[in-house]
C-alpha cells in the first residue's frame, strides 16, 4: 500500500533501531502519549527490537480508557431510555460503566448504533424524527472537529433530536499533569501525530520550555515512532530539550485552521475528569451555551452518579512508567479484554490491552 | 470478586480541580464487569465468548463423545460407513453481497464443513425462517442462488421446512442447512492432531468475504471492489486429501477469521504455532479497507478458502495439489506448528520480532481513531 508500506519497512526500521542502540548510553524513559502509538509499538514489538536503549512508558492517549465512568453511565442511562437512539463509535461498547457495558444495555433493548463518523448520527436523526438520537462524542482533539461539524450540520438541518454527549479531552494539559507529579520518570515524549494534525504544536513548546522536556510530534507507523524515539535519544544525548516534527506528512506547525475554527465555534475549554487520573484542571471541551440545545448533559435530565473504583488495578503505576501491565496481580487472568477490570484492558489502544493481545508470550520467555 | 474500594478513588468524584501536583500513583480503575446474564451479540462472533457458551451452557446439558469432539462436522458410524453431518444456521445481513448471497452461503458453508472432516457430501436440508411481509420476489432470488449452488457442487438439497415468524421477529430471511457426507476410507482428520513441524497452508487470500459484506452494509465505496469468495471447497479438500496422506486437519476459516482457526487447532492439539507474517496472502484492496476500518484482515471471515496443517514432509506435494487446483492458485505455506508457546498462535514480523495473535473476545470493534 503506497504511503504505509514505506513506513513499515523492515530494512529502514532495524536501521534506525541500531542507531537508537548506538547513541543511546543510558536506558532513557520515553512516553509515547496516543494509544494508537502504543498498538503499534507492541504489534511490531519495537520494545523487542530496542532492547534496553530505551525504556518506553505507555501514556494516558486512549480516548476510550480516559472517559470518566460517570460519562459511561450517562451514555448507558441514555441508551436504555426508551425512544432515545445512542450512537457511539465501535469500540465504546465494550467499556465497563459501573454496571454494565453498551454491549449489555443493547441485548436489554437499548437502541445502540456503531457508526464510523458522526455526521452518520446526524443522518440517522434526519431519518428517524420520532427518536432521539445521541451521538456519543469521545476522543482527543483529533475527534473533536467531527463533533463540532456534526452540531454544525444539525443546526443548519434545524434538527431538534439530536444532540451530543461530549467527553473530550485534551493532550498538553495532561502532559503538564504528569510532569508535575513527584514521582514522574519520563524523559521525552512522543507527542500524538493525529492530535498535532488539528491543533498544531505551538502549545507544546511551552512544556518543552517550562520542564524543560524534548518532546517530539511523531506518526503512527513503525518506522515513524522509531524516528521519533531516535529524535528524542539523540536531542537527550546531547543534553537539549526542543519541540521537533517527525511527522512532517501530516504535521504543520498551526494544525488545521478551519478545523480549530469550527471546534472553537462549539466547544469552550473546560475542566475534565479523567479516568483512573482524576480532575485536570483545563483539559477537555464543553459544548458552548449558544449549542446547549445539542448537549445531551442538558437536554436529558441525567442524574450525577457517583462510582467506585477497585484497588487492585494499577493502571496509576502503568501511567507512571513504574510498572508494565504485566507486573500487574490481575493482569490476564482476574483482567482480561473479555472481563476488564480497568479501562486501559478495553480498547486496543490500552496499554494493558495492547500487552495482553500482542505481548503475553514475550512475559512467559 | 466484589470490588474493592479504593479510599482515593472514591474521593475522585467530588475532588475539586486544583492546579495541586498529583501523585500518579493515586490514579485508578474502573468497576470489573458483572458477570453476563443475557446472550450478547459476541457470543455469537466465534471468538472467546461463543466458547465460553459451548462449555458453559451446551457441553454441560447435551454433551456425549461424538459432540464432545467439537469439529465442524460429527463423524458417525453406520454398519461401517463413516458418515459427517453438520449443521449451520446463516443470518447474513445485507441478503445479497458482491459475490454471492445468503442463499449460495448456506450452501457452500454447509458443504464446507463437512468437506473439512474429508467428507464427501451427499446430500443437503435446507429451513428456512421467513418475516412476514418479505417480498416473494426476494425468496424466489435466494431460492435460485441455493439452487444454482447446489447444482454446481453436485450436492442435491433433498428435504427442507418453511416457518413464517411475525414482523419484528426475525430480520427478512434466515436459512438453516445440514448436510450429510461420507468420509473418506482411511482418512480423520482433527483438530487435535497437529504436532510441531507441521506445516501450516492456506488456499488463498483471507478477508475477502469479510470485507465484501462491510462494504455492502456499511455502503463503503472503494476504487476495487471486493467480492466475496464464498464457495464450495470439497474438490479442493478432495484434490489434497487424493495428494498425500499426510493431512492432520482441515478448517474453513469462516467467522473469527484465519486467527481463531487456527487458536482453536492451537488449543485442540496443545501445541503453539508461528506464522510469518509476509507470508500472509491479504489482498491490497482488503488490506487498505481494514486499514481505513481499523480491523485485522487476520479476523475477518472467509467462506471460501481452507487452513491445512500437513506434516512438514507432504508440505511442498499438499501445496502443489493446491496450486493445482482453481481456487488454490494463491496457496501459501504460512508457518509453522511448534513445540513452544503451546496454544499460542504467534507471529513473526517483518521486524523479526513476533506478537500474540489472540482469539477475539467477541465481535471486532472498529477503532476510534
Amino acid at each position: 500500500m503506497k504511503y504505509l508500506d514505506e513506513y513499515r519497512d523492515a530494512k529502514i526500521a532495524r536501521g534506525l533501531a541500531a542507531e537508537i542502540l548506538r547513541r543511546s548510553t543510558r536506558p532513557w524513559v520515553l512516553m509515547e502519549i496516543c494509544g494508537g502509538q502504543t498498538h503499534t509499538l507492541m504489534r511490531y514489538g519495537i520494545d523487542d527490537l530496542l532492547g534496553d536503549s530505551v525504556q518506553l512508558v505507555h501514556g494516558p492517549g486512549c480516548p476510550v480508557c480516559v472517559t470518566s465512568l460517570e460519562t459511561i453511565d450517562r451514555a448507558l442511562a441514555l441508551a436504555a431510555r426508551p425512544g432515545v437512539t445512542l450512537v457511539s463509535y465501535g469500540d465504546m461498547l465494550r467499556v465497563p460503566g459501573s454496571k454494565a457495558d453498551l454491549f449489555q444495555v443493547k441485548a436489554e433493548g437499548g437502541d445502540v448504533r456503531v457508526v464510523y463518523s458522526p455526521t452518520d448520527a446526524v443522518q440517522l436523526a434526519r431519518s428517524q424524527p420520532d427518536r432521539k438520537v445521541v451521538f456519543f462524542a469521545v476522543g482527543f482533539e483529533t475527534t473533536a472537529p467531527a463533533h463540532a461539524m456534526a452540531i454544525l450540520q444539525a443546526e443548519r438541518l434545524g434538527l431538534k433530536n439530536f444532540s451530543i454527549l461530549a467527553s473530550h479531552v485534551l493532550v498538553p494539559p495532561a502532559i503538564r499533569t504528569l510532569l508535575g507529579s513527584p514521582r514522574n520518570r519520563v524523559q521525552g515524549f512522543i507527542a500524538p501525530g493525529h492530535v498535532c494534525t488539528v491543533v498544531g504544536y505551538r502549545e507544546y513548546e511551552d512544556l518543552v520550555r517550562e520542564f524543560h522536556v524534548p518532546i517530539v510530534v511523531g506518526g503512527f507507523e513503525p518506522v515513524d515512532l522509531l524516528e521519533a524515539i531516535r529524535m528524542l535519544v539523540v536531542q537527550l544525548e546531547e543534553g537539549r530539550a526542543e519541540i521537533e516534527n517527525q511527522y512532517v506528512r501530516s504535521v504543520q506547525y498551526e494544525g488545521n485552521r478551519p478545523a480549530q475554527e469550527a471546534v472553537a465555534r462549539v466547544f469552550e475549554v473546560a475542566d475534565r475528569k479523567w479516568r483512573g487520573i482524576g480532575s485536570i484542571p483545563v483539559s477537555g471541551l464543553r459544548i458552548r451555551d449558544e449549542y446547549a440545545a445539542f448537549d445531551a448533559e442538558r437536554t436529558f435530565e441525567l442524574t450525577c452518579v457517583c462510582a467506585e473504583e477497585p484497588a487492585e488495578c494499577i493502571s496509576a503505576e502503568v501511567l507512571l512508567g513504574n510498572k508494565k501491565p504485566t507486573d500487574c496481580t490481575a493482569f490476564g487472568t482476574r483482567c482480561t479484554p473479555e472481563r476488564p477490570l480497568g479501562a486501559p484492558m478495553v480498547s486496543t489502544e490500552g496499554a494493558c490491552a495492547a500487552y495482553y493481545q500482542y505481548r503475553r508470550h514475550a512475559v512467559a520467555r | 470478586m466484589p470490588p474493592t474500594t479504593n479510599t482515593a478513588a472514591t474521593r475522585l468524584p467530588a475532588e475539586p480541580v486544583s492546579d495541586e501536583p498529583k501523585d500518579i500513583a493515586a490514579f485508578s480503575c474502573p468497576l470489573p464487569l458483572p458477570a453476563r446474564d443475557r446472550i450478547l451479540l459476541g457470543h455469537g462472533s466465534g471468538g472467546k465468548l461463543s466458547a465460553e457458551l459451548l462449555k458453559d451452557v451446551f457441553l454441560p446439558a447435551l454433551g456425549n463423545p461424538v459432540l464432545n469432539r467439537l469439529e465442524d462436522q460429527a463423524i458417525v458410524s453406520l454398519n461401517g460407513t463413516r458418515l459427517a453431518i453438520t449443521t449451520d444456521s446463516f443470518v447474513v445481513k445485507p441478503l445479497f453481497f458482491r459475490g454471492g448471497d445468503i442463499g449460495s452461503l448456506a450452501v457452500h458453508g454447509t458443504i464446507n464443513d463437512l468437506a473439512m472432516g474429508g467428507a464427501e457430501p451427499l446430500w443437503l436440508s435446507a429451513a428456512f425462517i421467513l418475516e412476514e411481509g418479505l417480498p416473494t420476489e426476494t425468496l424466489k432470488r435466494v431460492v435460485a442462488s441455493m439452487h444454482e449452488a447446489a447444482v454446481k457442487a453436485g450436492v442435491p438439497i433433498v428435504t427442507g421446512d418453511t416457518k413464517v415468524v411475525e414482523k419484528g421477529s426475525a430480520d427478512g430471511l434466515f436459512i438453516n442447512t445440514t448436510g450429510i457426507g461420507r468420509v473418506r476410507d482411511g482418512v480423520a482428520l482433527s483438530a487435535s492432531q497437529a504436532q510441531p513441524g507441521d506445516a501450516i497452508l492456506v488456499s488463498g487470500f483471507i478477508g475477502d468475504h469479510g470485507i465484501a459484506i462491510l462494504a455492502e452494509r456499511e455502503g463503503l465505496q472503494f476504487e476495487t471492489q471486493v467480492h466475496s469468495d464464498s464457495a464450495a471447497l470439497h474438490t479442493l479438500a478432495a484434490a489434497l486429501l487424493d495428494a498425500t496422506q499426510e493431512v492432520r486437519c482441515l478448517r474453513d476459516p469462516t467467522r473469527g477469521g484465519l486467527s481463531s482457526t487456527l487458536n482453536e487447532i492451537a488449543t485442540s492439539s496443545g501445541v503453539g504455532m508461528e506464522l510469518n507474517e509476509t507470508a500472509i496472502p491479504v489482498r491490497e484492496e482488503v488490506r487498505g479497507a481494514c486499514e481505513m476500518l481499523g480491523l485485522d484482515p487476520m479476523y475477518v471471515a472467509n467462506e471460501g478458502k481452507l487452513v491445512a496443517v500437513v506434516a512438514s514432509s507432504a508440505a511442498e506435494k499438499a501445496l502443489a495439489a493446491l496450486k493445482n487446483h482453481p481456487q488454490g492458485r494463491d496457496a501459501v505455506i504460512v508457518g509453522k506448528v511448534t513445540g513452544e508457546h503451546p496454544r499460542m498462535v504467534v507471529m513473526r514480523t517483518p521486524f523479526g520480532t513476533t506478537r500474540i495473535v489472540d482469539m477475539l473476545a467477541g465481535d471486532q470493534l472498529p477503532r476510534i481513531c
